[in-house]
């Protein structure tokens, strides 16, 4: 049975790989720039989503924050942008300062000058953020329902001082990163959209095979042991605070390349990205995908926003019905995910059902016990 | 204080809002002992347990364990200084398999940076595998802990315990739910781990506890009412009223 199980894994995800790989190196020949650019946010959405399901799908702590980390990499990125772009403004800093009557260049923005510093923020920043809220937290065993209300606690923090703070970083209005310049050509033109896209497509690879590395083997078992049973755990002499740590803040970085390549596609940072509504759908993404199989986070999230957007190009205001419909089959029917169901034998026990396959006529440990009765 | 004693509880008391589950408790261990604790329900049995592991401060009292203090440490730090133990229900990892259970018990160090950047040691590897031979696990070995049997579960979280090379281990309730031969083969498997190692056993079941051949402390309203062989406390007029005194048929 698990032999059979194993090949079954395989077979999906090889078939997933050369699926990527074919949209990957066709899409920007086949899709419109408009549509190219919609994929490349969608795919960079779902780094974020890979983290929420490390997080979650493996660790069992559901983050409703997550916002936080993905809007401090996007405000790394459009910082970067911005400062580089403003030699023609007044005091040659960028130009809504000049709005407020701001006429020094606020002392954080100075690292930003440096693209090598932009580049480590991009993730460092969110992850160290994520590590010490992490760390605060966990070391006091806060978990469960008291977890997830604290991260949705400072995600409104976050928020509103972002939200608050026009003199340092636009406040509401959020960073434009489109009219911006990158090494000479402009962010928001067709060509630099282009290389986002490749950029992302590989990022996101990347991001997977990281993901992988992590929960494969002992420090992936520690993780799910976490989620099934901490007490267990400690007292088999680990330290779960330690590992939670590690890998919130593993999410958190990752949240912040996701927030970096998003912002420069979609051509805006603001505090819209830290809404309570947009980190709640980052954990619906990963719970319809399939909880702990982070290839379904991948696919929930790109999947999940692409029909989104169709969805609202056909039906303005009824996406959300669609999306609340979703997230309560999903909970009810497919409580795995539908990657989840896919790989537990989800689409056989729907075919013998509607008695199109034939029933196993034993079970299955029955067959195994056999087998290993012969060897003896 | 004297070097042969591996744990000495000295005046141990639990107060949880008034309701002493433990007062004023004393209890020596020597090293390689096998010890039965046995009490009727609510004599802080569990209790017990949870002072030494960490789990429960004592309100007052002392918890020293081979000359260090244990009182105040955080239950991992405990379970590394050798301090083992085993729960009640079976509490096993049931979406890991057999071997990666048993993987997380023998690795040290058990530090986030060990776990991620090296695998795992051969000799750690025999030694799991020697575990999975003692606990007739062997076929199991890449079967979902949660997939096995009651028995086979007790005895998974039995290996666990060993392979985590505790000097003292803690076993609650090992025979729960078990067949009378896996009873006896567990009887069994406790003997002979005690004299490397420093056992204690909680259990209700009389005739299990008999076949440990070991001394008994009786514990009753949060209380040692009685040490001695099984023989001893069968006679003790004290233990007779409060536990043994029941009507058996």
């Amino acid at each position: 049975m698990s032999l059979s199980k194993f090949k079954f894994d395989k077979r999906i995800v090889l078939s997933f790989w050369i699926i990527l790989i074919a949209l990957i190196i066709a899409a920007p020949t086949l899709l419109p720039v408009f549509r190219l650019n919609l994929l490349g946010r969608y795919l960079s959405l779902s780094i974020v989503a890979l983290g929420v399901d490390l997080i979650w799908g493996y660790t069992g702590l559901l983050s409703l924050g997550q916002g936080i980390f993905f809007a401090l990499g996007g405000y790394c990125a459009a910082m970067y942008l911005q400062i580089t772009s403003s030699s023609e403004f007044p005091n040659n800093i960028p130009e809504f300062f000049a709005l407020y009557g701001v006429e020094k260049l606020p002392f954080f923005w100075e690292p930003f000058k440096s693209p090598i510093f932009t580049f480590f923020a991009i993730w460092i920043i969110p992850a160290l953020v994520a590590g010490l809220i992490g760390f605060l937290v966990f070391r006091n065993r806060i978990k469960g329902v008291y977890f997830s209300i604290l991260t949705q606690a400072s995600l409104l923090v976050f928020f509103n001082f972002f939200n608050g703070q026009q003199k340092l970083i636009n406040g509401t209005n959020g960073l434009k990163t489109d009219v911006t310049q990158l090494y000479g050509q402009m962010v928001g033109s067709e060509s630099m959209q282009r290389i986002f896209f490749w950029i992302t497509a590989i990022l996101v690879i990347a991001a997977w095979f990281f993901a992988k590395w992590v929960v494969r083997g002992r420090f992936g078992n520690i993780l799910i042991g976490i989620r099934d049973d901490e007490p267990r755990v400690r007292f088999t002499g680990y330290n779960p605070v330690i590992f939670k740590t590690i890998v919130f803040s593993i999410a958190g970085g990752l949240a912040g390349i996701s927030g970096a390549l998003y912002t420069v596609q979609s051509g805006i940072v603001s505090p819209q990205f830290m809404t309570v509504p947009f980190s709640i759908e980052m954990v619906i993404w990963v719970a319809v995908g399939g909880r702990g199989t982070l290839l379904g986070a991948i696919l929930g999230a790109v999947f999940i926003n692409y029909a989104k957007s169709l969805v609202s190009e056909a039906l303005p205001a009824s996406w959300m019905f669609i999306q609340g419909g979703l997230f309560i089959l999903v909970v009810t029917a497919l409580p795995e995910g539908v990657l989840g169901w896919i790989q537990g034998d989800g689409p056989r026990n729907l075919l013998q059902r509607f008695g199109l396959k034939r029933k196993i006529e034993t079970y299955p440990s029955l067959e195994v016990n056999n087998k290993e009765g012969n060897n003896e | 204080m004297n070097n042969k004693d591996l744990l000495n509880l000295i005046d141990i008391t639990v107060s949880f809002e008034g309701f002493l589950a433990l007062n004023k408790l004393n209890l020596k261990l020597k090293k390689g002992e096998l010890r039965a604790v046995i009490g009727p329900n609510g004599a802080g049995k569990t209790t017990f347990l949870d002072v030494i592991t960490g789990k429960v401060k004592p309100t007052k009292g002392e918890v020293i364990f081979k000359g260090k203090s244990l009182v105040g440490r955080k239950e991992h730090k405990i379970a590394r200084l050798g301090v083992g133990r085993k729960f009640q229900s079976p509490r096993i990892f049931e979406n890991l398999t057999v071997k990666e259970n048993l993987e997380i018990s023998v690795s040290t160090p058990k530090s986030p940076l060990n776990l991620i950047n090296k695998s795992i040691k051969d000799e750690q590897l025999n030694e799991i595998e020697r575990l999975m031979k003692i606990v007739n696990l062997a076929q199991k070995v890449d079967s979902k802990a949660g997939s096995l049997s009651h028995g086979q579960k007790q005895w998974l979280e039995i290996a666990m315990l060993v392979g985590q090379k505790p000097d003292l281990m803690l076993v609650d309730e090992p025979v729960a739910g078990l067949t009378d031969e896996e009873t006896d083969l567990t009887a069994d498997l406790l003997k002979s781990l005690s004299g490397q190692n420093t056992v204690v056993v909680i259990d209700h079941d009389m005739e299990f506890i008999r076949r440990l051949d070991s001394n008994v402390s009786v514990l009753n309203q949060g209380t040692v009412l009685c040490e001695g062989t099984m023989e001893t406390i069968q006679k003790d007029q004290k233990v007779i009223d409060v536990y043994l005194g029941r009507p058996e048929d």
